[in-house]
């Protein structure tokens, strides 16, 4: 490791810190996750630091694994969407012809559904499990990876190097995997960043309206839900998750800028 | 003695370079160059990338590109200071006193506009002239430059006239606002031989007509000496020698400037047409998918093993095609390709590993041609482990073989191809296709992104590589030194067919069909007067006009 920049810096901390809330989150949490310990929506306190919810439970304890939950669903959804999206783009840019037609016309199709509809309405008839969320998220989400990736890999297909394999008589799965990925990984990386942050979004959408992660687990859509009616007298409970998620965005992008900063250094992207 | 139109003395231009990895530095890119230029007078700038000459021709107009500094000396243009003139002071002297053509006129035009909005742009925004006034002007330059039907060629789009009209199109640009200097940065070196003579007939004759001093920015000496007075020759930053055109071309004193002139001089034996022969092209016609016109027409061409065919034509001739359709990657409509006795299937899918094995490919831009993200190593390696199964110790024994062959030292395995130079990336892929065993090498222009000296040193070692090795070459150029320095038979080829072809003492000996007299007549030469002699007697009109 070299020099950070400060940036850097701070978005890894505040990235790292949030990880290891979601790890660590019954060693950390300072009530039970589903334990009714106070009075209705009570103020900040030394007993509760951000006081309690809409039936009595620890706003922070609920935050810290409604974090875990949250985290754990949009990282899993954008692995999916990145694997399944970077290796049907490349393969449409590298194979051509139908297949590609056949795959960007479907994507288009795909697409073409407002997201959160085709969600509701999949979610609505499957029973809500986390898989089923992740495996919706991650695959509705991998037609703008897919893009992504063809749009990368078309131009890098054309290269000589490129050419000088498939001369050498190379298999599709090296010049996918040895040849194009590795030039096509810092758009990706940066993209994987931005897509995180909207699985965030989409999963706490899907909560807020009661389709996604189900109570009495804790998520931070689904805190906001529980808390709303307590915004209109002044009770912060519904505000927290939203500064999370914010401050979560804000320093993942950081992170990822950093990455994308080492890696287009034409050396391997092994140095700084 | 009047005043000089452009004095520096003491340049010195410096930059910051970011190494990957390390902390930024300053480097000194020109360091104490002086010189003196006349009104009327031309002076050439010669050297290789990265001598500085294109930065000391955008000097002149107290201009540095991206992040280049003007640190010391001074420029004055008439008397004036520039070098330390305010923002307002140079707006008046650039695209006014001092003007600018550059190399590649395709990339500076804007295609949305017509020529003539473009041409008179500068001489209207300066106020110097009525747009009548300067669309007469420029008319009047288009006739003198040679372009076709003057006064309607400005209501054509750019894409509408060839690369040589559009070039000297950026000539009448730079022209029409009457200035005191004009800097050419290799305003030929993007064009074909036979336009290029065109344009720098018309550009000289523009020069002696309007009276501009200039500056002439080229890598090619042979070039310089047709068009300037005096010639600057520069290497990594530093002035080499300064003289006549005469002086520098006939008497040279440097050791550097010899070499200069010494270069593209290799002759290379012819070899008897005894050895089998080993790539039979027959009768191959080609068009791309989804087009109506046949880039390759009944091409047929033999090549004997160990030697080396050059396939010679300008852009457009179906040279790098015929490439194309030999090794699979455009597979032919009609006709036969026999390779080592046996027939190649037309297209990659069909072809055995053998096949794909003994027939490499080198590329024109080794940059691109080698992954940035892959070691030289892994490069030169993945051919050895693909076809011969080669791994561990056994593996990196051959590597540094083939390192040691295209004559780089230890330490390079290691390295990726941004921490190399032209040359030895060139050599890189030279040894990467030598991994394979090949009895067959398709050479692609492999010589013409790279500086003359290096050039002339990859020349050598594919000779050598091919005494050692005995593989044969098809080497396509269009650079006609270089088919004299390699080839024992050559291919003339002209708009997809080969229209000349044979043994390299027959095709480069006279009688000539008209294409490859235009041809080889337009091979600047290194004398003086060459230019004139060749406009007076030539027999064909250029394919640029």
């Amino acid at each position: 490791m070299r020099r950070i920049p400060l940036s850097a810096l701070i978005g890894l901390v505040i990235t790292a810190a949030y990880l290891l809330a979601a790890l660590f989150a019954p060693l950390i949490a300072p009530y039970g996750m589903a334990d009714v310990v106070g009075g209705v929506w009570e103020p900040s306190s030394s007993q509760f630091w951000l006081g309690t919810d809409g039936i009595g439970r620890d706003v922070l304890t609920r935050m810290i694994y409604g974090g875990q939950t949250t985290i754990a669903v949009a990282l899993a959804a954008t692995i999916l969407s990145f694997t399944t999206g970077s290796i049907l783009g490349f393969t449409a840019a590298v194979v051509g012809g139908w297949v590609d037609q056949l795959l960007s016309r479907f994507i288009d199709l795909v697409m073409a559904i407002p997201t959160l509809i085709f969600a509701l309405v999949v979610l609505s008839v499957m029973p809500v499990t986390m898989l089923t969320l992740i495996l919706v998220m991650g695959l509705l989400d991998s037609t703008r990876v897919f893009r992504l990736a063809r749009a990368v890999a078309v131009d890098i297909a054309v290269m000589d190097y490129v050419e000088a394999a498939r001369l050498r008589g190379e298999r599709r799965g090296w010049i996918i995997f040895r040849e194009i990925l590795p030039n096509a990984l810092s758009p990706l990386v940066a993209e994987m960043g931005m897509r995180f942050i909207f699985q965030v979004l989409f999963i706490s959408t899907l909560s807020f309206l009661g389709l996604g992660v189900q109570p009495p687990l804790a998520d931070w859509g689904g805190i906001v839900k529980e808390n709303k009616d307590g915004i209109v007298y002044g009770i912060p409970a519904a505000l927290y998750p939203a500064i999370a998620i914010a401050t979560l965005a804000i320093s993942v992008n950081l992170v990822a800028d950093w990455i994308l900063n080492r890696t287009t250094s034409l050396k391997g992207g092994r140095n700084g | 003695m009047a005043e000089a139109l452009l004095e520096i003395r003491d340049l010195k231009i410096e930059a910051t370079s970011y190494p990957p990895g390390e902390r930024p530095r300053d480097v000194v890119l020109v360091d104490g160059v002086s010189l003196t230029l006349q009104k009327g007078r031309v002076l050439g700038l010669i050297g290789e990338s990265g001598a500085g000459k294109s930065t000391i021709g955008l000097s002149a107009m107290a201009y540095g590109r991206g992040g280049v500094r003007l640190t010391g000396g001074t420029i004055r243009l008439r008397g004036d200071e520039i070098r330390t003139a305010s923002a307002a002071g140079l707006r008046a002297i650039r695209g006014q006193r001092v003007t600018y053509v550059a190399q590649s006129a395709a990339a500076a035009f804007n295609p949305a506009k017509k020529l003539m909005e473009q041409v008179i742009e500068t001489t209207l925004l300066h106020g110097l002239a009525s747009r009548t006034e300067a669309e007469a002007r420029a008319v009047a330059l288009f006739a003198k430059l040679g372009l076709p039907n003057p006064d309607t060629f400005g209501q054509r789009f750019p894409h509408q006239v060839s690369g040589g009209q559009l070039q000297r199109a950026m000539t009448a640009m730079a022209l029409c606002p009457k200035p005191d200097l004009v800097i050419f940065d290799e305003p030929t070196t993007a064009l074909d031989v036979t336009t290029q003579i065109d344009v720098l007939a018309a550009i000289k004759e523009a020069i002696r007509d309007t009276g501009v001093g200039a500056l002439y920015i080229t890598h090619d000496l042979a070039v310089v000496a047709q068009v300037s007075d005096d010639i600057m020759v520069l290497r990594h930053g530093k002035m080499v020698e300064y003289g006549s055109v005469d002086q520098i071309i006939n008497a040279p004193r440097e050791a550097y400037t010899q070499a200069l002139i010494s270069v593209r001089q290799m002759e290379h034996p012819e070899k008897p047409a005894e050895a089998p022969v080993v790539l039979s092209v027959g009768q191959v016609t080609a068009r791309y998918r989804g087009t109506h016109f046949d880039v390759l027409k009944n091409v047929s061409v033999d090549l004997r093993a160990g030697q080396t065919l050059a396939v010679v034509g300008e852009s457009g001739s179906g040279k790098s095609t015929l490439a194309r359709a030999i090794t699979g990657l455009l597979p032919p409509r009609s006709g036969t390709i026999r390779f080592a006795g046996r027939e190649l299937s037309r297209d990659l899918a069909g072809r055995s590993k053998d096949d794909l094995r003994e027939l490499q490919m080198i590329y024109q831009m080794a940059d691109v041609a080698m992954n940035p993200r892959h070691t030289v190593g892994q490069i030169i390696g993945r051919p050895l482990e693909f076809y011969f199964g080669l791994k561990g110790a056994a593996k990196q024994t051959r590597i540094q073989q083939l390192l040691d062959e295209i004559e780089m030292g230890r330490g390079f395995a290691d390295r990726y191809p941004a921490e190399l130079s032209g040359g030895q990336k060139q050599r890189v892929c030279i040894a990467r296709a030598l991994a394979a065993k090949p009895r067959l090498i398709i050479c692609d222009e492999v010589t013409s992104a790279l500086d003359p000296l290096v050039a002339d040193g990859i020349l050598k070692l594919l000779l050598d590589l091919q005494k050692v090795e005995g593989v044969a070459y098809l080497f396509i150029t269009h650079d006609l030194a270089t088919v004299k320095a390699i080839a024992d038979s050559i291919a003339v080829m002209y708009r997809g067919a080969v229209v000349r072809y044979g043994a390299k003492s027959d095709v480069l000996a006279p009688p000539y069909d008209d294409y490859t007299d235009l041809l080889l007549s337009s091979v600047p030469e290194m004398r003086l007067g060459w230019l004139e002699e060749v406009i007076a007697s030539r027999r064909m009109e250029s394919a640029g006009n």
